[in-house]
């Protein structure tokens, strides 16, 4: 096995994630979307630092980590702030985009 | 006195006088062209409030021009030749880097002539129009055109330059348009301002390439400067430039080909037919050619040109004054033959030069002095001017009826009446054209001797008509020499503001053609200008010509006399043969117009129209259209759902990968 | 965790210098691998295609920790660590805190109500997975030199160095990110308020107005033989008062009669009720609890 097995393991998830996203309609699943797809990418910068010898990888993994983490309060903030006016956490409600 | 380098080539045939500079009285010539113009000004910005006046002041600010022109041609008539002309620099007009363009006046014999016709018979027919118009609640307005005309027609005479005279060009253009659709709340009178205005700019249009040949030529339009190259430049570029003149010269004038506006002219208010359209503005296309001379003496192949032109339409005028019933379109129609016998002379060369101006300014005064007759008549037949409703007025209207006789026998070239001695003249001229060589003399000579039959013809039927045989209206108490049911007239003579400038003018029609013969001497006068030119023998005896002359015009006013004195004149006009139905509808010439060139124009513009609908707009709105319709179709895309948007992007992410993917492979 | 991070020992102390001579992994990382590996993906395939949000959600638990033990595995214990702590730990609970506020909406039904949208989806997302696969195994050369030397003063030190040496301005633009974050969360869940605070004195006094009962309400039945919620007490009169059994028990008819309790509760009302008649005492429309009115009639007995 090597490290390319890793990040095949990482594309998929990616993949799915991302799928994850197009198909669900509830936000919060769609953000857990999300949160796959951030994992699978510090996955695949971790596989990456073992590659190189250089925890730089690791390092940037750590920030998307906090990055993450901030991004998710704010997010679910905003969710439950849609949930309160809307009574629905679907991610069609929220259609005021179109012209 | 010094000539160019290049003159003496010409000396031997003309001998021009070079301009001076003007001073004293002559620098006073502005003021000829300011004083109608602004009293033109002030009467069309004040408005109603000069409704009471301003005729006063439109006839003061014509007779004031006349005192200017007469003190300036007293002051040159008291000066030797070398000394009457001049030119007055008036100010910088367009100054575009190296090209600069004054504008200045030539004040000379010629543009005096024109100077004092134009004033003294324009101040006759103010006066005139004072009475005419009296019951019109725009009459100060009409005379507000009236001195816009005057002010214009002095600037195209007084001008210096083509561009200069151009603009004089136009503005008589503009106010002929103006006084024709005078009465515009009626359809046919603003129709025929526009055909007037339509016929003058295909004129135009000559005019401007005529200025734009000699702008490319000399560098210049000045007169002095293209008069002073014109010897050196190729005889081709001349007659172009002659070709185009003329062309500019026939939209004014009349002449074949332009000339059906004229009849439709009459539209206007008599008094403007009587200056506009006889006198004055019609003529400005001989004044334009005589004034060409030098370039003309380049281009003999457009001076015979400019004569078959002006022989065609003076049998054309002619035919066709035969044949009208409208007192005004057959005097219309006698303009235009007459104004083909001046530009008949003109095209005869230096020759004829002088004669034409001769001829232009003993018509302007019976022609214009007829007008005002047919004006009188008129005002006592309530407006009607269908002559077969006339007859008998001669007793009714006597003051009418002598000073139209003695035009009627001016025009006819009665010696010793005005016309015989410039008519004559022309032609014995005509006569004498080439040097007496060749077809030339022959067929001018003769057209130019029939032409005076024919009109003593219809001048006289036109007289007769008019003035005598039976009363062919009603006067109210059921008498009438024709049917009960004719028109009721109550036949009057003119108040005297009419009638006296009818009989200054009637004056000039019997004295003033004697009076410049007596030593040749309007000949002499005009010498500064048209240079002078020793008399050719004609091919046939002068006393024979004028013989023959007399014998046709006795002949022509005796045939009209029996059709239309002696024997009783039909009310509705008869059937006539096929000349007489031609002329009546002029000839044709407005069919041949419709057919030749509006048909053709129409379908062009059509064509035109339907193209740029169909391919310009086309392109416009079918772009807007694939605009619109693509942008239908990406709005679907626009749905506002974020998870189609996501889509959307990771469509993108795709295929930029696979891009990736590609090129990597 | 300490035998997460023994087995991140054990994969990357022995194996590490394996790795960079031959490029790929010890057999063990290789089988722990081949078991986390479908794990994870099942559990992802979970989150697409779970009908209960709560489902999804521990799904991606899931997934995280399995990623933690591969962050160990790969010679990355301190990021497994915080894996653990930050996702699992804080983050999936925040998640799982909101879809309890939020509670089952419709949404969660896996019915597509975008025409054609699960079609592309399913078009994009396998798309999407061939690409990047393949991309990877087009990738070829694939340097795997190991952290063994980066990690020699054990990986956290070693990511310490680097966070706060080369990465230490990133850390505080992080930091001062993670506050605006918080107090962009705060701002988006405040809630303005739009009317007067009511507090407990409105309460009363909008009571009194009402005209409702000031004292608090009889309690319910207590018997010699039966001593329930369901069963109410009974007035002075002996009759039963309604208004002392739970109001959601009434709603769901739940309560019982005095009746159920007392078989001879028509004997015991009755004799109570001549009882009181003897003692002159007229029966008082009573509806406070049997208690005061006990101690009422005490009183009076003691006057």
């Amino acid at each position: 096995m090597t490290l390319a097995n890793y990040l095949v393991l990482a594309s998929i998830l990616f993949t799915i994630g991302a799928t994850t996203v197009l198909v669900r309609r509830n936000a919060i699943i769609v953000f857990l979307g999300i949160e796959l797809m951030l994992n699978s990418a510090n996955l695949a910068f971790v596989t990456f630092a073992r590659m190189h010898g250089d925890l730089t990888g690791q390092v940037v993994a750590f920030f998307v980590m906090v990055v993450a983490a901030a991004e998710v309060v704010v997010g679910l903030a905003i969710i439950v702030a849609i949930y309160r006016t809307r009574r629905s956490a679907s991610v069609d409600d929220v259609n005021l985009l179109k012209s | 006195m010094t000539l160019p380098a290049v003159l003496p080539v010409l000396a031997a045939t003309e001998e021009h006088v070079t301009a001076q500079a003007a001073d004293g009285v002559y620098s006073s010539a502005w003021l000829l062209v300011a004083i109608p113009l602004v009293s033109a000004a002030v009467l069309l910005l004040a408005g109603r409030r000069t409704d009471r006046w301003g005729h006063w002041l439109g006839v003061l600010a014509s007779a004031a021009s006349f005192v200017v022109g007469a003190s300036i041609l007293l002051t040159m008539l008291g000066q030797p030749d070398e000394e009457r002309v001049r030119d007055l620099h008036l100010f910088s007009w367009i100054p575009a880097g190296e090209f600069t363009l004054d504008a200045g006046m030539r004040v000379d014999p010629l543009s005096m002539t024109f100077v004092l016709l134009v004033t003294f018979v324009g101040t006759l027919i103010h006066v005139y129009s004072v009475a005419y118009m009296e019951h019109d609640r725009d009459r100060r307005r009409f005379f507000a055109y009236l001195n816009l005309f005057v002010a214009a027609m002095l600037l195209l005479v007084l001008a210096d330059s083509y561009l200069l005279l151009f603009v004089g060009w136009e503005g008589v253009g503009l106010a002929s348009y103006l006084l024709i659709g005078f009465w515009n709340h009626e359809m046919p009178n603003s129709v025929a301002a526009k055909k007037a205005f339509v016929a003058n700019r295909v004129g135009d249009v000559g005019m401007i390439i005529a200025i734009g040949l000699m702008f490319a030529t000399f560098g210049a339009t000045d007169f002095e400067t293209v008069f002073a190259g014109s010897p050196a430049a190729s005889e081709g570029l001349l007659t172009a430039t002659g070709l185009m003149l003329l062309l500019a010269a026939t939209g004014k004038s009349a002449q074949f080909p332009l000339q059906s506006w004229l009849g439709d002219a009459m539209a206007g208010p008599t008094p403007v037919s009587a200056l506009i359209h006889a006198a004055t503005m019609v003529t400005a296309g001989v004044y334009l050619v005589v004034r060409s001379g030098p370039v003309y003496a380049g281009a003999p192949t457009a001076l015979l040109v400019v004569a078959i032109v002006g022989a065609f339409t003076l049998l054309f005028g002619a035919i066709i004054g035969t044949a009208k019933d409208d007192i005004k379109k057959a005097l219309a129609a006698s303009t235009m033959s007459q104004i083909g016998y001046m530009m008949l002379a003109a095209g005869l060369g230096p020759i004829g030069y002088a004669f034409a101006i001769f001829h232009l300014l003993t018509h302007g005064f019976f022609k214009a002095g007829m007008f005002l007759g047919a004006g009188s008549v008129m005002h006592g037949m309530d407006d009607d001017v269908n002559m077969r409703r006339y007859g008998a007025l001669s007793g009714l209207m006597k003051v009418t009826w002598i000073t139209f006789g003695l035009g009627w026998l001016a025009i006819l070239g009665v010696p010793p009446f005005s016309g015989f001695w410039s008519k004559d003249k022309i032609i014995e001229s005509a006569f004498a054209t080439n040097d007496g060589h060749g077809w030339q003399p022959w067929v001018f000579g003769l057209v130019a001797l029939v032409g005076a039959g024919i009109t003593a013809f219809y001048m006289s039927r036109l007289f007769f008509m008019t003035f005598h045989g039976r009363r062919r209206w009603s006067d109210g108490h059921g008498r009438s020499d024709v049917d009960a049911d004719a028109p009721v007239r109550h036949p009057h003579e003119s108040p005297a503001l009419m009638t006296w400038p009818m009989i200054v003018l009637a004056v000039g029609s019997v004295a003033l053609g004697g009076l410049l013969t007596i030593g040749d001497a309007f000949a002499g006068w005009l010498e500064p200008v048209t240079g002078h030119v020793e008399h050719h023998e004609p091919v046939l005896p002068i006393w024979l010509i004028m013989a023959l002359t007399l014998v046709l015009v006795a002949a022509g006013a005796f045939l009209a006399w029996r059709q239309y004195g002696a024997a009783p004149v039909a009310v509705v006009a008869p059937r006539g043969s096929v000349l007489t139905r031609a002329a009546r509808r002029d000839l044709y010439q407005d069919d041949v117009n419709e057919a030749l060139l509006m048909r053709p124009g129409q379908y062009l513009t059509r064509s035109l129209v339907f193209g740029d609908r169909q391919v310009v707009d086309g392109a416009a709105t079918g772009l807007a259209r694939t605009v619109a319709g693509s942008g239908e179709l990406v709005r679907r895309l626009q749905n506002g759902f974020v998870r189609s948007y996501a889509a959307t992007m990771v469509l993108g992410v795709v295929v930029l990968a696979a891009v990736v993917l590609a090129f990597q492979l | 965790m300490s035998a997460l991070l023994s087995l991140g020992g054990v994969a990357a102390g022995p194996v590490g210098t394996a790795l960079a001579d031959t490029g790929r992994t010890s057999s063990a990382e290789a089988v722990l691998f081949w078991v986390i590996g479908p794990v994870m993906v099942l559990a992802a395939l979970g989150l697409l295609f779970a009908r209960r949000t709560v489902y999804a959600a521990m799904s991606v638990v899931v997934v995280m920790i399995c990623l933690a033990v591969l962050y160990v595995a790969q010679e990355a214990p301190f990021l497994g660590v915080v894996q653990v702590v930050v996702y699992t730990g804080a983050v999936m609970m925040l998640f799982l805190f909101v879809l309890m506020l939020v509670g089952v909406d419709p949404s969660d039904s896996l019915t597509e109500t975008i025409k054609g949208q699960r079609w592309i989806s399913a078009l994009l997302g396998i798309g999407l997975g061939v690409v990047l696969v393949s991309v990877v195994l087009n990738a070829g050369d694939f340097a795997s030199r190991g952290l063994e030397a980066a990690n020699t003063e054990t990986n956290p030190v070693g990511v310490a160095q680097v966070i706060f040496g080369d990465f230490v301005f990133d850390l505080q633009v992080v930091g001062i990110l993670l506050v605006t974050a918080a107090l962009g969360a705060l701002v988006l869940t405040h809630r303005e308020r739009i009317t007067r605070r009511i507090g407990q004195r409105e309460r009363s006094e909008a009571r009194i107005l009402a005209g409702e009962t000031l004292t608090p309400l009889p309690a319910p039945g207590v018997y010699a033989r039966s001593n329930a919620m369901d069963v109410p007490a009974l007035g002075p009169d002996g009759r039963p008062l309604d208004a002392s059994v739970s109001r959601v028990l009434r709603v769901r008819g739940q309560e019982r009669a005095v009746e159920e309790v007392h078989l001879d509760a028509t004997a015991a009302g009755a004799a109570r009720h001549l009882r009181d008649a003897d003692e002159g005492l007229g029966g008082p429309e009573g509806v406070g609890s049997t208690p005061p009115q006990r101690s009422i009639t005490g009183e009076e007995q003691v006057r």
